[in-house]
């Protein structure tokens, strides 16, 4: 009974500390917040599809990229509002979803990782090539944030937009995993055949884990666009990919709440690293390698260890 | 006769291509890993191969020193990293991965960001003449290394008993030992070998594609779409793969030439689609 | 009525064949057992009954439904369920979870995705029960791939009738289970309502005789004898096979 006492005391605290923020720390950590709750939506996206059915996904940020782009390009070239940005943007990064899923759940393990990282870079290419229609490696400066009603162009008015949007797409996310849904998708992480056999549709299924995890990914990304004002190839490049999954790997797979911490672990670390040399890269790589090494299961995973040792000996 | 030389060019590139395509699907068809790192081992091959030209201005040597340090490179990463992991794939693609962004940034700490070509040796620069034009005897030269290595590569799969074992991708350690092989010194070498293929693609590229940072993203993906297209862990597909990939490159920077990439994407596409296990590939 | 006819049924890999033609008709309630030496095709033949492999050549009717071209997952839905002989379960859920997506599985509704709300204590009712009625009582918080091999054997058995199916293959249920074991199984499997046409792949006579109804002897992709335990008895071929392969 404990336990779950001290877990709601644990989340009302740190409902509490998320909302009381803006008064507690200097504007710019309030921003850097701000990217850590949009990254914490990312991580937990590909984690749906990594932690919860099994498939891993070198190219997640395409579907990030594509929202980001998608609003940049209907409010810088169509001159279209945010009411209008901002879902055209989830549905375009929900069909990409669906057409890389076509084409990659066609083949598993090994094929299925190239196909969804060679895929990542063609849309990337597209991005970074076709110059005319989106700036190429310049990127599109000027995105406006959407005004429904409050200006958001504050940091603080941002940051709670963000934490609302977040927080009701957590809640959605963690309704999706505790369904019957998500116990087939575990289901079929752990054994396809299986499953096939006690009569599920296992493509259909993953598809549909591919199609959601596409579309939180895209609300990220575009929540992302507004943050920064600019949206760039970079968010469509294999190392935003990279950092998602190692986010994702870091904090723990299959748990939702370890994807989350991690996202905000790697988002602190890039900001500090980055503000001491140019060599993030090399500190990423080798997160890679320390965490595969040391902490497989990730944090959370460490934590569970050590509380079984602890009570169960 | 512009035909003739595109064809050529598709086939060049198609070797190219086939040498890193054969490593990766080498590694991957013994020892069951999608080894990331491959763009890596081109990448610093091609770069250690440019710093031995501009030292000794012998391409033969740096061939040779690119070839060896990443066999060795690759020997020490498998030794001691990836043989802790051997059956399970998450793990594997996360430490290749990882070594992939190490090395990406390393290769930008050392040779810094500004693309380099290597000068091509003076033996085999020039030109045959072809109708009105003079074709590269260099792209003559790849044409060449590539079907020795497709080759030996083959001869080696048909006629040793240790290619007998890779063409049947042995999966059970017990019947290697039983059969008297050490079955971790293979592994050491495989990957190696796998590595110094890459290198050696690396190093034959420079004088005709630039070595830059990002170049190592740009040829992984190429070699996956050759192992999509081919079938990962075949020889002949990765051959086949190989040429259809570098043909469709060509003609594609030629005709449609913002779109390169796409071009790429058309085929793995199609085989998605039609064939998902790729041309040659099992199961 | 006939739940499963098998006609001519052949299957070769790259050139061997692993059926050569075998046929047979197992009508409904009935208990049939297949015996055979290693190789002798049994296991391919469950495969292609139960969608695993697609046939070469020959066709299966289940309950009159030509099932020949069907994934194993519509086969599922019609009301055909399988035991794998090498234990297949999902290690890192837990026994309840298990039995759930096995109830959930055989709704047989194709587009299935969530199953009304109000279903969610009946179903958790159901899973209990079915722990309880064979063997796994109290196991329900546990994790999978922490139970022994003995209970992982009879969870493989209760996911396969959790969904009430029509037709149950069982592949070597005993297989590398204690005397104690086997004899909860072979009580197991005579427990199971008498309307379920089971099919089953055993090595062990002594417990062949014991579930089968029938049996039918495999040999090198082929049927070779047909019927009750005397007739197999007498069998020259059949004792052939058996103190030859020993």
């Amino acid at each position: 009974m404990t336990g779950r006492i001290g877990s709601i005391v644990v989340c009302v605290v740190f409902v509490a500390l998320m909302l009381a923020l803006p008064h507690m720390v200097r504007p710019y950590y309030v921003g850097l917040a701000t990217k850590m709750i949009i990254f914490a939506l990312f991580a937990m996206s590909l984690d749906l599809l990594l932690g919860y059915t099994g498939l891993a996904s070198l190219g997640h940020a395409a579907f990030f990229g594509v929202a980001a782009y998608a609003v940049a390009l209907l409010i810088l070239r169509a001159g279209v509002g945010g009411w209008i940005a901002f879902p055209a943007a989830l549905v375009a990064s929900t069909v990409t979803g669906a057409l890389v899923a076509v084409l990659a759940l066609r083949a598993r393990g090994s094929y299925f990782l190239m196909i969804t990282f060679a895929l990542a870079q063609v849309v990337w290419s597209v991005a970074f090539g076709w110059r005319s229609f989106t700036n190429g490696d310049d990127g599109m400066p000027g995105v406006a944030r959407p005004n429904f009603g409050w200006s958001l162009e504050g940091t603080d008015a941002f940051y709670y937009f963000v934490l609302a949007v977040v927080g009701c797409a957590a809640l959605l996310l963690l309704a999706i995993v505790k369904s019957p849904f998500g116990r087939a998708l575990r289901g079929i992480r752990e054994s396809e055949t299986r499953m096939q056999a006690l009569g599920y549709d296992v493509w259909r299924y993953q598809f549909v884990a591919f199609v959601l995890a596409a579309s939180f990914a895209g609300l990220a990304g575009a929540l992302y666009a507004y943050f920064n004002r600019f949206v760039g190839p970079e968010y469509l490049h294999v190392i935003q990919s990279a950092e998602a999954l190692i986010m994702v790997i870091l904090g723990g797979a299959g748990t939702l709440v370890g994807p989350a911490i991690g996202a905000a672990l790697i988002v602190f670390l890039e900001d500090y690293v980055s503000s001491l040399t140019q060599h993030w890269l090399l500190v990423l790589g080798s997160i890679y390698v320390l965490v595969t090494l040391f902490a497989p299961r990730g944090l959370v995973g460490l934590i569970v260890d050590y509380r079984q040792r602890r009570f169960e000996p | 006769m512009i035909w003739v030389i595109h064809v050529l060019n598709g086939i060049a590139i198609g070797m190219l291509l086939f040498l890193l395509a054969a490593g990766l699907s080498l590694i991957f068809g013994l020892m069951k890993i999608l080894n990331l790192t491959h763009g890596s081992f081109y990448l610093v091959g091609g770069y250690i191969g440019l710093t031995v030209m501009q030292r000794t201005g012998s391409f033969a040597l740096a061939l040779l020193a690119a070839a060896a340090a990443i066999a060795l490179l690759g020997a020490v990463i498998e030794r001691f990293v990836l043989r802790r992991f051997h059956l399970d794939e998450l793990p594997q693609t996360l430490l290749t991965f990882g070594f992939l962004f190490i090395f990406a940034d390393l290769s930008l700490w050392i040779w810094g960001g500004d693309p380099v070509m290597v000068r091509q040796p003076r033996i085999l620069a020039g030109s045959l003449p072809m109708g009105d034009y003079g074709y590269p005897i260099y792209r003559l030269f790849l044409i060449a290394v590539g079907l020795v290595v497709a080759g030996a590569l083959w001869w080696f799969q048909e006629h040793t008993r240790l290619g007998t074992m890779l063409r049947a991708g042995v999966d059970d350690a017990e019947i290697a030992r039983a059969l008297g092989i050490d079955v971790s010194l293979l592994f050491t070498l495989i990957f190696a070998v796998g590595a110094a293929l890459a290198a050696l693609g690396g190093v034959l590229a420079a004088p005709i594609l630039s070595l830059y940072p990002g170049a190592d993203f740009d040829a992984l993906i190429l070699a996956f779409v050759v192992v999509i297209v081919g079938g990962l862990g075949s020889l002949k597909g990765a051959l086949v793969g190989a040429l259809l990939v570098g043909l469709l490159d060509d003609f594609g920077k030629a005709f449609f030439p913002q779109f390169a990439l796409f071009t790429v994407f058309v085929p793995m596409a199609f085989i998605l689609v039609v064939r998902p296990t790729g041309l040659f590939g099992r199961r | 009525m006939i739940a499963l006819a098998v006609d001519d049924l052949a299957k070769n890999f790259g050139g061997v064949a692993a059926l050569a033609g075998v046929s047979l008709e197992i009508g409904i309630g009935e208990r049939r057992v297949l015996l055979g030496p290693n190789g002798a095709g049994k296991t391919t033949l469950f495969h292609a009954i139960s969608g695993n492999v697609m046939p070469s050549s020959g066709r299966i009717r289940l309950f009159g439904q030509d099932i020949t071209q069907l994934r194993s997952d519509r086969r599922a839905r019609l009301g055909l369920a399988r035991t794998f002989q090498i234990t297949n379960l999902f290690p890192r859920l837990t026994v309840l979870d298990s039995v759930l997506l096995a109830i959930g599985g055989a709704c047989g509704r194709p587009w299935q995705l969530l199953p009304p709300l109000s279903s969610h204590r009946s179903l958790d009712d159901q899973a209990h029960r079915l722990l309880d009625q064979w063997g796994l009582a109290g196991t329900a918080r546990r994790v999978v791939r922490n139970l022994s091999y003995g209970e992982q054997r009879q969870l493989e058995l209760v996911l396969a009738i959790a969904g009430e199916p029509r037709l149950l293959l069982l592949d070597e249920p005993t297989a590398g289970l204690s005397p104690a074991e086997t004899s909860r199984v072979v009580a197991m499997v005579q427990a199971l309502p008498r309307d379920m046409t089971i099919l089953i792949i055993e090595h062990d006579m002594d417990v062949a005789f014991e579930l089968a109804d029938r049996i039918a002897v495999m040999h090198q992709g082929r049927l070779i004898a047909e019927g009750d335990e005397a007739a197999i008895r007498a069998n020259p071929q059949v004792t052939e096979i058996y103190l030859g392969a020993e």
